[in-house]
């Protein structure tokens, strides 16, 4: 029985694995670019929201209407004053670039906040230990629950979005080739401005999370940007509905292993990840074939 | 022959000869070091080149590979634990810090195998991945003692004098010999290979040249350098904590150092290193802002200057100290030449 809950909470942590790799994997699809400081944004917004909730009492649910927001005008501004540039100057520099970004945003963070670990939990009430009891080993956590399902909602819109919307069609125009659109009238630097600033309100959502179940400090990015990556890569790069299987796939091992070993818990997240990779890479098309029946199966 | 041609190519100028011949000065100058420096200089100039060979490897990596890691900290980590294992196992220590780069070195081979599969950014957070393993797998020796840590205890042999002289002549000795097989590497074929596919990987693939083979030795390389950094780094600290090893921050100051240095120059890391020195002893003490600084000047460097300060010179003066590319030279006395003689680095 223990198993079972294990997988099942395996299951839920996975949900938020995937809202924090949606922007990530978004981002990777239609610009080409992986943000080192992915994981710093996110971080960034946590602490948007605890300087709301400590110095004016805003709940953390209504400071979202200000974070998410303002988050996607960081995604706008990044786009036109460092990742367009540094795209153009090839397909390194955007690495260097933003992980140079992400050095500068941790470290303003701890200058400002200090070594303090926080969290949102105290400002959420009881909503961050509610649960609904399934029988007496299995206990379904309600905040869990609800970022399983924005998760859920926010790939499956992003999904409806890019294959129906007219902008969504323009974002996948523009990821294709970026010079031919221009011909038909799409506005490439306006099209990529516009979804790193939908990447990176992702970004905010994911952020908010993260405080509200666990705890985070100015130096918890990294870990958040592994995470993203691992379960962006693990459900096949690019493609938003692998990552929701990416993301579960990681919590489950996380806690599985967990449950093996005390040290268990990051040693089989990472150790899933390079079988995964290694699987991919040398039975490539057995792996895929898996990947995809488990995708269709979803 | 040359008078059939009014064209040659060139390796050497007076120049280069020149400041080769002074680098072989300053090193010979260097390696007297411990007869006449005070003991604070000595462990300085370790600490200068360790940095060094940080410098230099990242950027054989990054700059001639096309290699961005962000997980070289996995190396250097090992590095420091491999030295600590061997001389646990009774190695005398001063051979288990070579040896343990050795390792390590022989370690990367299967790694790279495996990561060189992946592409730029994937690349990058996957070294990341590695390094974060690497640290959770040192962990569970129990010898660490988990993020507690241990110490190189068989260095308490050593008077405290000849301690800080043995781990200066060997830093050196590592810094030195690293730079010299660099060299020797882009001179030779294979560095026009390597240059190859700095510039444009799928065009080298196309005239024949072996770019996984070729990168494999650049990545091992790198591992070997940047653990021998991690041994000596040990060397001077005694103390191995995990977490100080297996920081990300030992990549973002090797990724520093190379980009206000120059990205793909063979003089500019060395400059990078020294230039990062001078900050972490004046601004050191700073602290966050230090950091805050590091970081900017690697967004605005990669933004603004990705060749870096010595790409800029080179740009401007065609100034090359230590040449591993080719100097195309028109004999201007020639009948069909033009009159004015040209010089086109192409490194």
């Amino acid at each position: 029985m223990i198993w079972v809950n294990q997988i099942i909470q395996g299951v839920l942590l996975g949900g938020y694995y995937a809202l924090i790799a949606c922007g990530l994997s978004f981002m990777f699809s239609v610009m080409g670019i992986i943000n080192i400081a992915h994981g710093s944004f996110a971080i960034l917004a946590a602490f948007g929201l605890f300087l709301l909730a400590d110095q004016w009492g805003v709940s953390p649910f209504l400071g979202l209407i200000i974070v998410v927001p303002a988050m996607a005008a960081i995604g706008w501004a990044l786009q036109r004053a460092v990742l367009e540039r540094s795209s153009r100057a090839g397909i390194l520099v955007p690495i260097l670039s933003t992980f140079g970004l992400s050095i500068v945003i941790d470290n303003l963070l701890f200058e400002f906040f200090g070594a303090d670990t926080r969290s949102l939990a105290p400002y959420i009430g009881s909503f961050s230990y509610d649960s609904w009891s399934l029988s007496d080993d299995i206990e379904i956590g309600q905040l869990s629950a609800l970022i399983f399902a924005t998760a859920v909602i926010l790939l499956g819109g992003l999904q409806l979005f890019l294959s129906r919307t007219e902008l969504g069609r323009a974002i996948r125009a523009t990821a294709e080739d970026a010079d031919t659109v221009g011909l038909i009238g799409v506005n490439a630097r306006l099209v990529n401005a516009t979804a790193a600033a939908i990447a990176m309100a992702t970004v905010g959502l994911a952020g908010a999370a993260l405080a509200m179940r666990a705890t985070f400090d100015p130096y918890a990015g990294a870990p958040q940007l592994i995470f993203a990556f691992e379960a962006a890569v693990i459900g096949g790069a690019g493609s938003l509905w692998g990552t929701l299987i990416g993301g579960i796939v990681l919590g489950v091992a996380q806690n599985i292993g967990a449950q093996i070993n005390p040290q268990g818990f990051f040693i089989a997240g990472h150790g899933i990840f390079l079988v995964i990779l290694f699987a991919r890479l040398f039975w490539g098309g057995a792996g895929a074939a898996f990947l995809n029946s488990l995708r269709r199966s979803a | 022959m040359s008078r059939q041609s009014p064209i040659r190519v060139v390796r050497w100028s007076g120049l280069s000869i020149g400041s080769v011949a002074v680098a072989v000065a300053l090193t010979i100058l260097l390696a007297a070091g411990p007869l006449f420096l005070g003991a604070n200089a000595i462990d300085k100039l370790t600490t200068l080149f360790i940095y060094v060979i940080l410098a230099v490897t990242w950027n054989a990596l990054a700059g001639y590979g096309g290699l961005v890691s962000i997980g070289q900290q996995a190396f250097f980590g090992l590095g420091a634990y491999g030295a600590v294992r061997l001389a646990d196992a009774g190695v005398s220590v001063y051979p288990a810090l070579v040896l343990a780069a050795v390792l390590v070195g022989l370690i990367a081979w299967p790694i790279s195998v495996f990561m060189l599969r992946l592409k730029a950014g994937e690349f990058a957070i996957g070294m990341w991945v590695v390094a974060a393993l690497a640290h959770l797998l040192v962990n569970l020796d129990n010898l660490v003692r988990g993020e507690t840590g241990t110490s190189l205890i068989a260095l308490n042999a050593y008077a405290a004098e000849t301690r800080h002289a043995l781990t200066y002549w060997t830093a050196l000795g590592a810094m030195v010999g690293l730079i010299g097989i660099l060299f020797a590497l882009l001179r030779s074929p294979l560095g026009a290979a390597i240059q190859a596919i700095r510039d444009n990987e799928d065009a080298a693939a196309s005239v024949g040249v072996r770019v996984m083979r070729t990168k494999q030795i650049i990545f091992v390389l790198a591992a070997f350098g940047v653990a021998l950094a991690g041994a000596l780094w040990l060397a001077t600290t005694i103390t191995f904590q995990p977490r100080t090893y297996f920081s990300v921050q030992w990549t973002a100051y090797m990724i520093f150092m190379v980009l206000v240095g120059g990205l793909g120059t063979f003089e500019g890391p060395i400059l990078g290193a020294i230039l990062f020195f001078a900050i972490e002893a004046w601004f050191g003490a700073t602290g966050v802002w230090y950091l805050v600084g590091l970081g900017a000047a690697a967004l605005l460097f990669a933004l603004f200057l990705p060749k870096g300060l010595w790409g800029w010179v080179d740009q401007r003066l065609g100034l090359r100290l230590l040449p591993v590319g080719r100097w195309l030279k028109i004999d201007e006395t020639a009948p069909m030449g033009t009159s004015k003689s040209t010089e086109s680095g192409s490194t």
